[in-house]
C-alpha cells in the first residue's frame, strides 16, 4: 500500500458516499442496540428499498453519539439528531427528510452535552461504520501509519509522541512517549505491543465504545507504537463480556490484513506486524500489566513485582509495550497533526482530551470527550445536565474501585491527572459516577470494598486478607453494630493496604474508603454513634457485631 | 520428548470437539492457548466438566491442577451446567448507584437461589455481572443474551415469572409440552 493507493482507496469511498444526497446514521453500538436500534436500521432499509430510493437514500449503522439514556439515537445527514426512536418511525422520518424534522423526537445539539466536548479519540464515533475499513480511510484513517512507515524514523515517531505530552489513559497516567522509548531502547530478539482492552471497572465503558465504533483506530495506532518500538507481533487483550467489541475487531483486522495494512512487509516497507485477540476471562485484576501478561500466556492472572517492568521483560520474557484502548486511539491524531498540536490543548501536566463515561444519578448518562482541565462542575451540570428530580448533588466517583468520592467542595477542581490525585481521587480510565443524597457514601464504600475483596487475585496477604476485613468493618458499620475501635482499625488497615499490597489492585483497594472517610466523616459517626443511616439506605441488621 | 507427544483423542465422538480441537490446534497446542481453549469449550458445551478439564489439560500438556485453576480462578468459566433461561443483574457501580441489589434482592427471594445458582428443575440461573458497560441504561439486566435497560422491580418479576409460571419438576414436563408452547 502506497499512500496513492490509499487515497485511492479513500477516494472512491467519497465518491460512493456522494451518490446519496441523504442519510441516515442509526447507532448500532451496544448501548443503542439494547433498546432495539437495529429494528429501527432494517425497517429503514426495507422503507428506502420499497420506496426504490436506494439511489439516493441510505441508512447506515454507525457507532456511538454519546447519549446513550435517550436511545435509539438516530442522525440525518443534514445535523437534525432524533432520540427515542421506535422501528415504527422509520417512515416518519424518511418523510422528514424533505421537509421539517419529526418535532416529537428531535434531540437538541445545541445543548452544553454537544456544544462542550472535543472530540479526538471519539471523532469518528457516530459518523463511520465500523464494520467497513473504506470509510475509515475515507476519514484519513490509516494515512498516519503510511506517513509513519514511509517517512519518519522511529526515534522521529517517539518523539512526537513525547512531545504531545500524551499520558496513559489506563489510569495511572505514564507519559506515553517515555514508556515507548523504554521498550524501544530495550533488547530482545522478539518485543511484543499489548492493548489493554480489558476494562473492569464497573461504571466504566469508554474502551468498550471505542472498540465498537472505530476499531481500526486502536489498530492504526498499534501499528504506529509497534514500528517505534521495533515489535512484530501484537495481542489485544479484550473482555470476554463485550462479544459485539470482539466480532467490530475481528473484522477490522480480517479487513486490514486483506488490505496489506497488517501482516508481512507493511506497504512495501520490511516492518510487519501482526495481531491477536486473547479473550479475558472475567477477572478485574487483569487490567493490571504484570497480571494480563500472564493471562495472555494461558496462565492464572496473578501479578508478580515491578521491577523488572514489562517494558524490560514482559510477554514471554521479551520487552513489552502495553498501553490502554485510548491511549492507542489517540496515537494516529498526533502523528497525523503533530505532537505540538496535541500538547496545545489540555492543562499543563495532563494534556489532551480525555473520555469518561458519565453515568449515576444525572440528567444526560452517555459518553462525553472533554479537554483536560474542565471542571467537575462542569462536567456535572453542565454537559450532565445537573442532578435529576429535584435532588441534590452529593459526590461524584470517579476511578471506579481504586478511585474515592468527591464531595460537593471538589466541584470547582480542574480535571486532571494531579489535581485529582490531590483530592484524593484518581483520574483511572474514565468512569464518572454522580451520586445524590439518596446514596449512602459507607454504603457505597462497603460496595466498593466488597467488589475488591471478590477480585482480589489471593497471592499477597495484605490485599487477600485486608480487604476481607475491611469488608467487615464496613458491613458492621452498615449493620449498626461497629464501635469506635473499629473505625481506628479500619483507617489502619487502610494504611497497611496501601503500603504493603503487591499490586495496584491492593495499593489502591483503600482510596473509596479513604476518600469518604475525609469528605463524610459524619456519615460514618451516625452510623456508629447514633446507630442511624443519614440517606436511608442501611438498616440495623442481623449482621453479627465483630 | 515432546517429539514423542501425540494428542489424546477427544473423549467422546460429540462433533462439538472438534471445534476445541481447531482451537488447539490453532494455537499450537501449546500451554498458553488453555484459556482459549476452555473459552471454546464453554461455547461449545456451556460449561467446563472434568472429562473435558482433563482432555485439555492432557492435549496442551500442562498438570490438571493447573488447568482447574485457570477455570476457577477467572468468574466467566463454570463448571456447572446453566439453567433453561440465564438472568444477569448488573452490578457495577451504575446500576448499584440506581437500585441493582433491590433488582438482586427481589430475585432472589422469588426464584430462593443466591447469585450463581440454578433454581429447582435446571429452569433459571441468576447471575451477576461486574459491569455490562450499559452504564447509560443502569439499571441494567441481561435475559437469556438480551440486554435489557433501566429494569424495575416489577418488570423483572414479570419476565421471571414468564419463565417460571409453566414451570412443572422435569420428570412429569414432558407430557405438558403444548401447554408451554402455547404460552
Amino acid at each position: 500500500m502506497t499512500p496513492e493507493e490509499l487515497e485511492q482507496i479513500a477516494e472512491i469511498e467519497r465518491e460512493a458516499q456522494q451518490r446519496f444526497s441523504q442519510r441516515l446514521n442509526v447507532c448500532v453500538a451496544a448501548g443503542c442496540l439494547s433498546c432495539q436500534s437495529q429494528l429501527v436500521k432494517d425497517r429503514l432499509d426495507a422503507e428506502i428499498t420499497s420506496r426504490g430510493w436506494g439511489d439516493h437514500c441510505q441508512a447506515k449503522g454507525v457507532g456511538c453519539m454519546g447519549l446513550c439514556a435517550e436511545g435509539p439515537l438516530v442522525s440525518t445527514g443534514s445535523g437534525v439528531m432524533y432520540k427515542h426512536v421506535a422501528s415504527s418511525d422509520a417512515g416518519r422520518l424518511l418523510d422528514s427528510l424533505e421537509g421539517q424534522p419529526v418535532a416529537r423526537l428531535v434531540c437538541p445539539t445545541d445543548v452544553p452535552f454537544f456544544q462542550r466536548q472535543k472530540k479526538i479519540v471519539l471523532e469518528n464515533s457516530g459518523a463511520i461504520d465500523p464494520e467497513r475499513i473504506e470509510e475509515y480511510i475515507a476519514a484519513e484513517g490509516y494515512r498516519a501509519l503510511v506517513q509513519v512507515l514511509t517517512e519518519m524514523t522511529p526515534a522521529q515517531v517517539i518523539d512526537q509522541v513525547t512531545k504531545s505530552g500524551l499520558r496513559g489513559r489506563g489510569g495511572a497516567g505514564y507519559p506515553t512517549g517515555l514508556k515507548w522509548s523504554t521498550v524501544a531502547k530495550a533488547v530482545g530478539t522478539q518485543k511484543y505491543v499489548i492493548c489493554n482492552a480489558d476494562e473492569g471497572d464497573p461504571g466504566a465503558f469508554m474502551d468498550r465504545s471505542v472498540l465498537e465504533s472505530d476499531p481500526h483506530r486502536v489498530l492504526e495506532g498499534m501499528l504506529i507504537a509497534a514500528y517505534a518500538v521495533g515489535a512484530s507481533e501484537g495481542f489485544i487483550y479484550v473482555r470476554a463480556e463485550y462479544p459485539l467489541a470482539i466480532k467490530r475487531l475481528r473484522i477490522a483486522v480480517r479487513q486490514a490484513e486483506r488490505l496489506g495494512l497488517l501482516g508481512t512487509s507493511i506497504c512495501g516497507t520490511r516492518f510487519s506486524f501482526r495481531i491477536d485477540l486473547r479473550l479475558g476471562a472475567g477477572a478485574f485484576v487483569c487490567g493490571e500489566e504484570t497480571a494480563l501478561i500472564a493471562s495472555v500466556e494461558g496462565k492464572r492472572g496473578t501479578p508478580r513485582p515491578r521491577p523488572p517492568y514489562p517494558a524490560m521483560e514482559g510477554l514471554l520474557g521479551q520487552p513489552t509495550l502495553i498501553n490502554n484502548v485510548e491511549t492507542y486511539a489517540n496515537v494516529a491524531p498526533i502523528i497525523r497533526n503533530g505532537g505540538d498540536w496535541y500538547a496545545g490543548i489540555g492543562t499543563e501536566k495532563s494534556k489532551g482530551t480525555k473520555v469518561f463515561a458519565l453515568a449515576g444519578r444525572v440528567q444526560n448518562t452517555g459518553l462525553v470527550e472533554v479537554p483536560m482541565g474542565i471542571t467537575l462542575r462542569e462536567m456535572v451540570f453542565e454537559i450532565g445536565g445537573g442532578v435529576p428530580e429535584g435532588r441534590t448533588f452529593k459526590a461524584v466517583q470517579t476511578g471506579g474501585p481504586s478511585g474515592g468520592c468527591l464531595p460537593s467542595e471538589c466541584l470547582d477542581m480542574p480535571v486532571d491527572y494531579e489535581s485529582l490525585a490531590r483530592a484524593g481521587s484518581i483520574m483511572g480510565s474514565g468512569g464518572m459516577i454522580v451520586m445524590d443524597e439518596s446514596s449512602c457514601m459507607v454504603d457505597v464504600a462497603k460496595f466498593f470494598m466488597d467488589f475488591c475483596m471478590t477480585e482480589s487475585c489471593g497471592k499477597c496477604i495484605p490485599c487477600r486478607v485486608g480487604t476481607y476485613q475491611m469488608h467487615r468493618i464496613l458491613s458492621a458499620i452498615t449493620n449498626m453494630t461497629a464501635s469506635e475501635q473499629d473505625l481506628a482499625m479500619l483507617q489502619e488497615l487502610c494504611d497497611l493496604l496501601k503500603h504493603t499490597s503487591l499490586c495496584g489492585l491492593g495499593q489502591s483497594a483503600p482510596n473509596p474508603v479513604v476518600s469518604t472517610l475525609k469528605s463524610f466523616a459524619e456519615e460514618y459517626r451516625a452510623h456508629i454513634a447514633d446507630h442511624k443511616c443519614p440517606a436511608g439506605v442501611c438498616k440495623p441488621g442481623n449482621g453479627a457485631a465483630l | 520428548m515432546s517429539a514423542y507427544f501425540t494428542k489424546p483423542v477427544p473423549p467422546t465422538s460429540d462433533k462439538r470437539w472438534k471445534l476445541v480441537d481447531a482451537t488447539m490446534r490453532r494455537v499450537g497446542l501449546q500451554s498458553r492457548g488453555l484459556i482459549e481453549t476452555l473459552h471454546t469449550v464453554q461455547e461449545a458445551f456451556g460449561y467446563l466438566d472434568e472429562q473435558a478439564l482433563r482432555y485439555v489439560a492432557v492435549s496442551l500438556r500442562v498438570p490438571l491442577s493447573r488447568a482447574y485453576g485457570v477455570a476457577t480462578f477467572y468468574h466467566f468459566f463454570t463448571l456447572k451446567p446453566a439453567g433453561e433461561h440465564t438472568c444477569v443483574i448488573c452490578m457495577g457501580t451504575a446500576c448499584y448507584i440506581k437500585g441493582a441489589q433491590q433488582l438482586l434482592d427481589a430475585v432472589q427471594h422469588d426464584l430462593g437461589v443466591a447469585p450463581g445458582e440454578t433454581s429447582a428443575g435446571g429452569k433459571v440461573s441468576l447471575l451477576t455481572a461486574r459491569c455490562l458497560g450499559s452504564c447509560g441504561l443502569a439499571p441494567a439486566v441481561v435475559y437469556d443474551q438480551e440486554v435489557a435497560g433501566k429494569v424495575s422491580v416489577p418488570s423483572i418479576r414479570e419476565r421471571l415469572s414468564q419463565w417460571t409460571q409453566h414451570f412443572t419438576p422435569r420428570e412429569s414436563a414432558a407430557p405438558q409440552e403444548p401447554a408451554v408452547a402455547r404460552s
